[in-house]
């Protein structure tokens, strides 16, 4: 390493390369940089292990979102297969869009640290991952590439890079794609690997959402666990189809248990989400109506990306807000507006990327009323 | 009105104390090599000095050269905005050598010591109790204690013409491997320390607040003519600024002064002898010390003496605590406000994948680092960053050591922006650099949070 590192350095043959050197030397090992100023000493943690646990958090929906790809996809033709052979199936499908995303998205990341003259940072680690999680098994993978340079230019860089972006970058390659080719990102026939033409007679690549939004607009007034063709146990395990990492409930719950227990994720966030659906879904429940609005609260939570989103995507510390107060506001506000677009809005079949979305936007908002807060504190002091 | 007044306080000392100021935010780093309690003598030191850099914003004027004869008390330099403001040698002996650094800003006045004991000057004995407020000042800034004063807002020197609304004492000391107050003063020093706190009355109308630790035996807990106030909790509840915040927060077009026990006892012996006697009890410690003890010494001191005992020569000295102390050299001096050396071992090792598989416990209060956290007790930390700079990507990590009712990331945020107003309504004026310190320790980002608030503390006094 001392011997490669001139090279590297200012003057050196290989000078231009020295933030690409840097990341990988630092992947390595730990600098032996030692505190100048202030502190003499530092916690242990660092920016690296911060983002390596988000990836372990997401391990369980990975690993299971493989598995149910193949069996889905076994499932759509009429076959069984064994545990492995799911596995592989869905491995076979998911590791070519998760090369593709980190290639492409580390890849504009380097150029951009080495152009800038800056250290490249760690942030992609977890959006790399999380755009593959948040796809349909069967998406192209130039449209991933597409996706994913978009999303780390537009939705990360142009704004100054990690820490700076206002927008989720995963979420901002998702709702590219939503928007820029709907075929590949909405319908019942995306969700399953393998072809529709394969299908065997009676089997549904239909989510959760789009069935009861249907049976909406077809004039049912109250809603039977019957129009799903998913229970509520499949659908909280997981076993049904959507996105690669999505569809359990439970592992997704497994995923937030470790960020919360590791101190990465906010707790504040993930619960207020979960809270913000529930009481969402139980106020449309008293109205009444149609099918959507007479849906038990609880299913809000356990069918499309809900606990995904709330898990892997709001709890983004960039993007979320940043005052202790308002991870409350912020995380009940992207559940409640998630249940409000997946069922006032006939567009949008899944409310949580929008939902989240949008509180991204107005995080700052809220961050800004909380400061606001405290500042009155201060002054009332004063002439208390 | 007396009466009622009586009646309250009895009803507190009743009570064994007041009510308990509970600090719950915060971060108790239990270091390696605390000092054994035995108080050793560390008057071995030959050179003592003078450091301007001790006393933020000071610009020093000379007022003796090299080859000059001083006693204990003698004026080696004065404050250039205010010639009365003294600092003066600790002791007596000859002007060895005046350091300079960058555009010849003088960094050390040394002293070499008399061998044949201190000579003081005589700066005359006086009853505080009967004396007027200018002439208690007078005396204090002759002597060169004046410095030991330090305002709120800034943590500078103090303006005598301003009169303080309180003055604020931190009885202990919560720090990593701060020295216990009984064993820095004995029954001799509480009687100047009352001496002192008897003269500090004439500084302000207002009160003078002593703050202890709750349920602790403090030989200050017997000092009259202060409001007692306990706190409990982890680090900073021992930091001033923190007391100050919960006891009586400066707000904009306030001041308040802070000063330390240790200095205190010194104006009180000034009071009743006439001598700027500056001894003092250290605690030397930290991991790479084979015996870390307490050791009476006198300000400005050098400390290669303390610290030859080492279990291993690659180490960091600092004066002061980890956190927020001074890095000096093994043959270094200590600094004015410090009653503590520690000695770390320094970090400048690689370690192979170490972000993901560390290889040895090291303080923190990520939860991620489960062993480090959970498991071990006590740390042998060193200067390693166990990381690199980074943008701000965490959040809510700040807050967790940080017991004030402050924003502390918006508040760097607005000193990186330079948005005074913004610094104004977030509460720059009840920080100092030690309050954020624990905030510098645990950032992921690894922001150099002390050094940030100390541009924007220079900042905002260049523009006020």
């Amino acid at each position: 390493m001392d011997k490669l590192k001139p090279h590297f350095h200012k003057g050196g043959k290989f000078s231009f390369l020295h933030s690409t050197f840097d990341a990988f030397e630092t992947f390595l090992f730990v600098p032996n940089h030692t505190t100048r100023v202030g502190s003499h000493i530092r916690d242990g943690i660092d920016l690296k292990r911060t983002m390596f646990m988000v990836v372990i958090a997401m391990m369980p929906v990975l690993l299971f979102g493989m598995w149910n790809v193949g069996y889905q996809y076994h499932l759509s033709i009429g076959e069984t297969a064994s545990i492995l052979d799911n596995f592989l199936y869905g491995l076979m499908k998911a590791l070519p869009v998760i090369v593709v995303s980190y290639t492409v998205g580390l890849g504009i990341e380097f150029a951009f640290a080495q152009i800038k003259g800056h250290m490249v940072n760690e942030g992609f680690l977890v959006s790399g991952l999380l755009i593959p999680l948040c796809l349909p098994p069967e998406i192209p993978l130039w449209m991933v590439a597409v996706a994913t340079a978009f999303a780390v230019i537009v939705g990360k860089e142009v704004f100054g890079g990690t820490g700076m972006n206002v927008l989720n970058p995963a979420l901002t390659a998702r709702v590219f794609l939503y928007f820029a080719y709907p075929g590949a990102m909405s319908g019942d026939e995306v969700w399953v690997a393998g072809s529709p033409e394969k299908w065997v007679d009676g089997f549904s690549g239909a989510t959760n959402l789009a069935q009861v939004y249907n049976q909406s607009t077809g004039g049912a007034t109250h809603f039977d666990p019957s129009m799903l063709s998913a229970s509520a146990w499949d659908s909280f395990m997981g076993w049904i189809p959507g996105s690669l990492g999505e569809t359990s409930t439970l592992l997704c719950l497994v995923g937030a248990l470790f960020l919360i227990a590791s101190g990465i994720g906010s707790w504040k966030i993930i619960v207020s989400t979960f809270v913000g659906g529930y009481v969402m879904g139980a106020i449309l429940n008293m109205a009444g109506g149609n099918a959507y609005f007479d849906m038990p609260a609880y299913y809000h939570l356990i069918i499309g990306g809900f606990a995904f989103g709330a898990v892997y995507m709001a709890t983004d510390p960039v993007t979320a807000s940043q005052t202790e107060t308002g991870k409350w506001i912020y995380g009940f506000l992207i559940g409640v507006l998630t249940v409000m677009i997946r069922v006032f809005n006939p567009a949008y079949p899944e409310g949580i990327m929008m939902a989240i979305l949008l509180m991204n936007v107005f995080a700052p908002l809220i961050d800004s009323y909380v400061i606001q807060a405290n500042i009155k504190r201060r002054l009332r002091r004063v002439t208390a | 009105m007396c009466f009622t007044s009586n009646f309250a306080a009895d009803l507190r000392s009743l009570s064994g104390m007041g009510n308990i100021i509970k600090i719950k935010r915060g971060k108790d780093i239990n270091l390696i090599g605390r000092a054994e309690k035995t108080i050793r003598d560390g008057a071995s030191s030959t050179t003592y000095a003078v450091q301007p850099p001790n006393f933020k914003g000071l610009v020093p004027k000379l007022e003796v050269k090299e080859g000059d004869e001083v006693k204990a008390g003698t004026a080696i330099f004065s404050d250039k905005s205010n010639p009365n403001i003294k600092f003066t040698s600790p002791v007596s002996g000859e002007i060895a050598e005046v350091v300079r650094g960058d555009r010849r800003a003088i960094l050390q006045v040394r002293i070499l010591a008399d061998t044949s004991g201190i000579s003081y000057e005589d700066l005359g004995a006086m009853d505080p109790r009967s004396a007027d407020r200018d002439s208690i000042v007078l005396k204090i800034q002759q002597a060169g204690l004046w410095p030991a004063l330090r305002q709120r807002p800034y943590n500078v020197i103090c303006d005598a013409m301003d009169v303080p609304k309180a003055i604020f004492i931190s009885g202990f000391n919560s720090a990593p491997l701060g020295p216990e107050t009984n064993m820095l003063f004995n029954d001799a020093d509480l009687r100047s320390f009352q001496t002192g706190v008897n003269a500090l009355s004439k500084l302000t109308d207002g009160k003078i607040h002593l703050s202890l630790r709750a349920n602790e035996d403090n030989i200050l807990s017997k000092a009259e003519g202060v409001e007692k106030h306990y706190f409990s909790g982890p680090h900073p509840a021992g930091l001033v600024g923190v007391q100050i915040h919960h006891i009586d927060p400066v707000n904009k077009g306030e001041v308040v002064w802070t000063i330390q026990p240790n200095h205190l006892v010194m104006i009180g012996r000034l009071f009743e002898t006439g001598k700027y006697d500056a001894s003092q009890v250290i605690a030397v410690a930290g991991s790479e010390l084979n015996a870390p003890a307490y050791y009476k010494v006198i300000s400005g001191c050098q400390v290669g003496s303390l610290i030859q005992d080492l279990k291993q020569d690659h180490v960091r000295v600092i004066s002061g605590d980890v956190l927020t102390g001074t890095r000096i050299e093994k043959d270094g001096y200590l600094g004015y406000f410090d009653n503590l050396i520690s000695v770390i071992p320094e970090g400048d090792e690689y370690e192979f994948l170490g972000w993901l598989f560390p290889t040895y416990a090291r303080p923190t209060i990520s939860s991620s680092l489960p062993i480090s956290k959970f498991l071990k007790k006590q740390f042998r930390a060193n200067t390693n960053y166990h990381g690199e700079e980074r943008a701000y990507v965490m959040t809510g990590q700040y807050e967790k050591v940080m017991p004030m009712d402050i924003l502390p990331v918006q508040l760097i945020k607005a000193i990186l922006a330079k948005d005074l107003e913004k610094m104004e309504k977030l509460g720059i004026y009840e920080v100092v650099e030690e309050d954020l310190a624990l905030c510098e320790f645990v950032c992921t980002s690894k922001m150099e949070v002390q050094q940030i608030l100390r541009e924007g503390l220079e900042l905002m006094e260049s523009e006020s």
